[in-house]
């Protein structure tokens, strides 16, 4: 037995006589109380809104890089003008708030005005869309894994974030991934979860929803099985860490990967396949505390991404089961755009089509006729870096 | 970054911007872990729809022998066999008790039993669309290293029972270990409870049984209901990452919890209504809805309690059937109204209709408590109580 008094006195119970001996001096207790954050009824509206019915989140956080590759396949340069322009037209194209209900910006575009010399921020508040930032720093080798990647960030988290706040954000996105060719090693999903826990736990103490992001990347020739499998391991573990670090269920969004075969596997799935596994997925890991489950695109084309969402709204689910595309809803915008201001109603025109699906997606109430050939091309690219 | 592919022929080591390194790539080694979707899986889904079918729940009366021997003791009976069984007949052929009980949890001795008349008590709960079930545990012992906790035995020879239960007639099982809030919890105890737990688990649906899962945190101490909602939070997630981590189908378990109270020493006493708001949000926080029942044990709480605390928790629906597995909270009335007394079997088995209903009732959540006798409404709480 465990007491010292008992141990040092030459009487010990014969473990028969546990019962007897039972009311032995009473044990230290020791409780600890465990306190919410202060900001946990506005996480809890934040995700909530964010959450609601026939509406999703608009990713545009791409880095200044990211966003180059962007312009570049447009023609145009990179730079703060070009990218500000950009960011303007997806912002204000107007009733987006219909459909969109968070957009995910990226540090210079939190502190950005519009063209016309407004803060961006305030314009997506005026549509009601809450703006969102992008809180990593992005993905390096993992050391002592089998060339897989970590996500960094935390170092100074909090103070950026406490600085994100008052510059008018409400949630935060922070991205991990998780590549099935290369294991995943035990190691890698590890990381992953726990980065994603104390990156959470962090953001609700300065007033921000995390969005929890661990990409499964869609690279490898695996099966639906295989990357179901994988699924599985990675939301148990990210839970299980999550709760650790007290995280409040009630105030995080999540941003999975579907449950897709690899990119290079010779069997496609249909929207009902894909459907059947994500779902299957979130019935078996996603506790119904969690208000909204948010999908990445990950480079599926604009009609795979809305079609795969609307499988997955055919009959009532315990979570808001939304979007949180980039791609998916800027592909055709973007090429509509080309970088000239005339072609931005038509545009902005674009984004709201997609964004339109979309929503209908989310209330499993989308048809794809009208789909334009564009809109169907995938947008895959292997070793893609994000 | 990480794909492995292609250009390993050039240079091992390569800039690439900002800075990373791409060494090169280690050989690959692929474990495929088959999921043990055993032989039973679609069976192991069924019986546990079964048992958590609306209006239904677990009627446990799966006492050892020794504590069989205090109930019967309590109204003056010898603890033998023929008065055991005597008393478990009374119960399993009450007629029409499977309109509001949808699995018996039995302990080894009766589930081999028959009636006086000869038919199998397995039989008789069959007819009824009653599952029979197992207590397949081999009870509490010290646990070495802990703040005088216990832990669960059973692992050993756990998978050959099992499949001798499953020929007799069992299809689930029951596994019941302890968590004490005055005992700290310890760290220790409580990754004892959920990885004896999620073993048994993989165990049982590996030989054809649905395992109750049942981590009774202790009404004991005078802690207030959100120490009792801390503590639940710790358990369930460690249970839950175990079970993931066995491989466990969760599709083919049912809960057994203990409801979010105060300790029973704790100065307030907690509404249904407040017992009902601190579960739910463990429930929310904690259960994935692919599990299909989750069957609350009544731990000392009065008959009455018990129904009324259910009620609460079935005011609005809820992504799992949210049900009852009673032992005390059933059988209480019933006891004293036989009293061993052939004459009064009849009377009994109407007592435990009444419960039966009334919990049937609460799981619809439309119980309203009128006509509820006194001796429902006392409390069954004692400090200590060994099970």
């Amino acid at each position: 037995m465990v007491s010292a008094t008992v141990l040092k006195s030459s009487f010990l119970p014969k473990k028969a006589e546990w019962g007897a001996t039972r009311q032995a001096a009473k044990p230290v207790t020791v409780s600890m109380v465990v306190r919410a954050s202060a900001y946990a009824d506005e996480l809890v509206q934040t995700a909530k809104t964010i959450a609601s019915p026939g509406r999703g989140i608009l990713a545009m956080d791409e880095s200044n890089a990211t966003c180059g590759k962007r312009l570049d396949s447009i023609g145009l340069e990179n730079t703060e003008a070009n990218r500000q322009a950009y960011r303007t037209l997806l912002v204000s194209a107007p009733g987006l708030g219909q459909y969109i209900s968070g957009a995910i910006l990226f540090e210079e575009t939190l502190y950005q005005s519009t063209v016309d010399g407004k803060k961006i921020v305030d314009v997506l508040v005026e549509q009601g869309i809450v703006p969102g930032i992008k809180v990593d720093k992005g993905l390096v080798p993992l050391a002592g894994s089998n060339n897989e990647s970590w996500c960094q960030g935390l170092d100074g988290l909090a103070s950026r974030e406490a600085a994100y706040y008052q510059a008018g954000a409400r949630f935060a996105k922070w991205r991990t991934v998780v590549s099935i060719p290369n294991g995943p090693s035990e190691l890698a999903v590890k990381e992953a979860a726990w980065g994603l826990a104390r990156y959470a736990a962090i953001s609700q103490d300065n007033g921000l929803v995390p969005i929890v992001e661990p990409e499964i990347l869609l690279d490898g020739e695996h099966g639906i099985e295989r990357t179901f499998e994988v699924a599985q391991k990675v939301w148990a573990e990210t839970f299980y860490y999550m709760a650790e670090n007290n995280v409040m269920f009630e105030g995080i969004l999540l941003k999975p990967s579907m449950v897709t075969p690899g990119a290079e596997c010779k069997d496609r799935a249909t929207p009902e396949q894909v459907a059947e596994y994500t779902l299957k997925l979130l019935h078996r890991r996603i506790p119904p505390a969690v208000p909204g489950i948010m999908f990445l695109s990950g480079g599926q084309s604009e009609v795979e991404a809305t079609q795969n969402l609307n499988a997955m709204n055919q009959s009532p689910n315990p979570w808001h089961v939304s979007f949180s595309y980039a791609r998916a809803l800027q592909n055709t915008c973007l090429k509509t755009w080309g970088g000239r201001p005339e072609n931005v109603k038509a545009a902005q025109d674009a984004l709201l089509l997609r964004a339109k699906a979309n929503s209908l997606a989310q209330l499993g109430k989308y048809t794809s006729d009208g789909e334009a050939a564009e809109a169907k091309e995938g947008m895959f690219v292997k070793n893609y870096s994000y | 970054m990480a794909m492995a592919t292609a250009k390993l022929s050039s240079p091992a080591t390569s800039l690439l911007a900002g800075g990373r390194t791409r060494r090169s790539a280690p050989a690959r080694r692929a474990t495929v872990i088959r999921a043990a979707a055993g032989s039973y899986s679609d069976e192991l889904v069924s019986t546990a729809k079964s048992v958590a079918s609306p209006g239904r729940g677990i009627l446990a009366i799966d006492e050892s022998n020794a504590t069989c021997g205090k109930r019967l003791s309590s109204i003056g009976l010898d603890n033998t066999e023929a008065n055991r069984q005597a008393y478990r007949q009374l119960l399993l052929t009450t007629a029409g008790l499977g309109e509001y009980i949808s699995g018996a949890i039995l302990f080894e001795e009766t589930l081999y039993q028959s009636t006086t008349d000869g038919k199998k008590f397995v039989d008789c709960l069959k007819d009824q669309n009653i599952m029979p079930g197992i207590k397949v545990d081999k009870g509490l012992v010290p646990l070495p290293g802990s703040n005088n906790e216990s832990w669960c035995q059973g692992l050993d020879g756990l998978a050959s029972r099992c499949a001798e239960y499953y020929k007799q007639g069992a299809r689930f099982a029951k596994w019941r270990t302890v968590v004490s809030i005055p005992c700290g919890p310890s760290a220790l105890a409580v990754k004892e409870a959920a990885w004896g737990l999620a073993r048994y688990a993989a165990i049982a649906q590996d030989n054809g049984l649905v395992p109750i899962v049942e981590p009774e945190i202790l009404l004991d101490g005078d802690h207030g209901i959100e120490r009792t909602l801390e503590v639940a939070e710790k358990v369930w997630s460690e249970v839950f990452f175990y079970l993931a981590q066995n491989n466990v189908l969760f599709e083919g378990i049912l809960l057994k919890p203990s409801m979010v109270t105060p300790g029973a020493e704790h100065k307030q006493k907690a509404s249904p209504e407040a017992i009902a708001k601190h579960t739910l949000t463990m429930l929310r926080r904690r259960v994935p809805p692919a599990v299909p029942g989750i069957m609350f044990l009544s731990g000392g709480q009065s008959e009455v309690e018990a129904t009324l605390n259910l009620n609460a928790m079935n005011q609005s629906p809820n992504p799992w059937h949210v049900s009852f597995s009673y032992a005390r909270a059933l059988q209480n009335s019933v006891l004293k109204t036989w009293q061993g007394r052939p004459e009064n079997v009849e009377a009994a088995q109407k007592a435990l209709l009444t419960r039966a209903k009334a919990n049937s009732l609460a799981q619809l959540g439309r119980y309203t408590g009128e006509g509820e006798s006194d001796e429902a409404k006392k409390g069954m709480f004692q400090k200590g109580y060994t099970y």
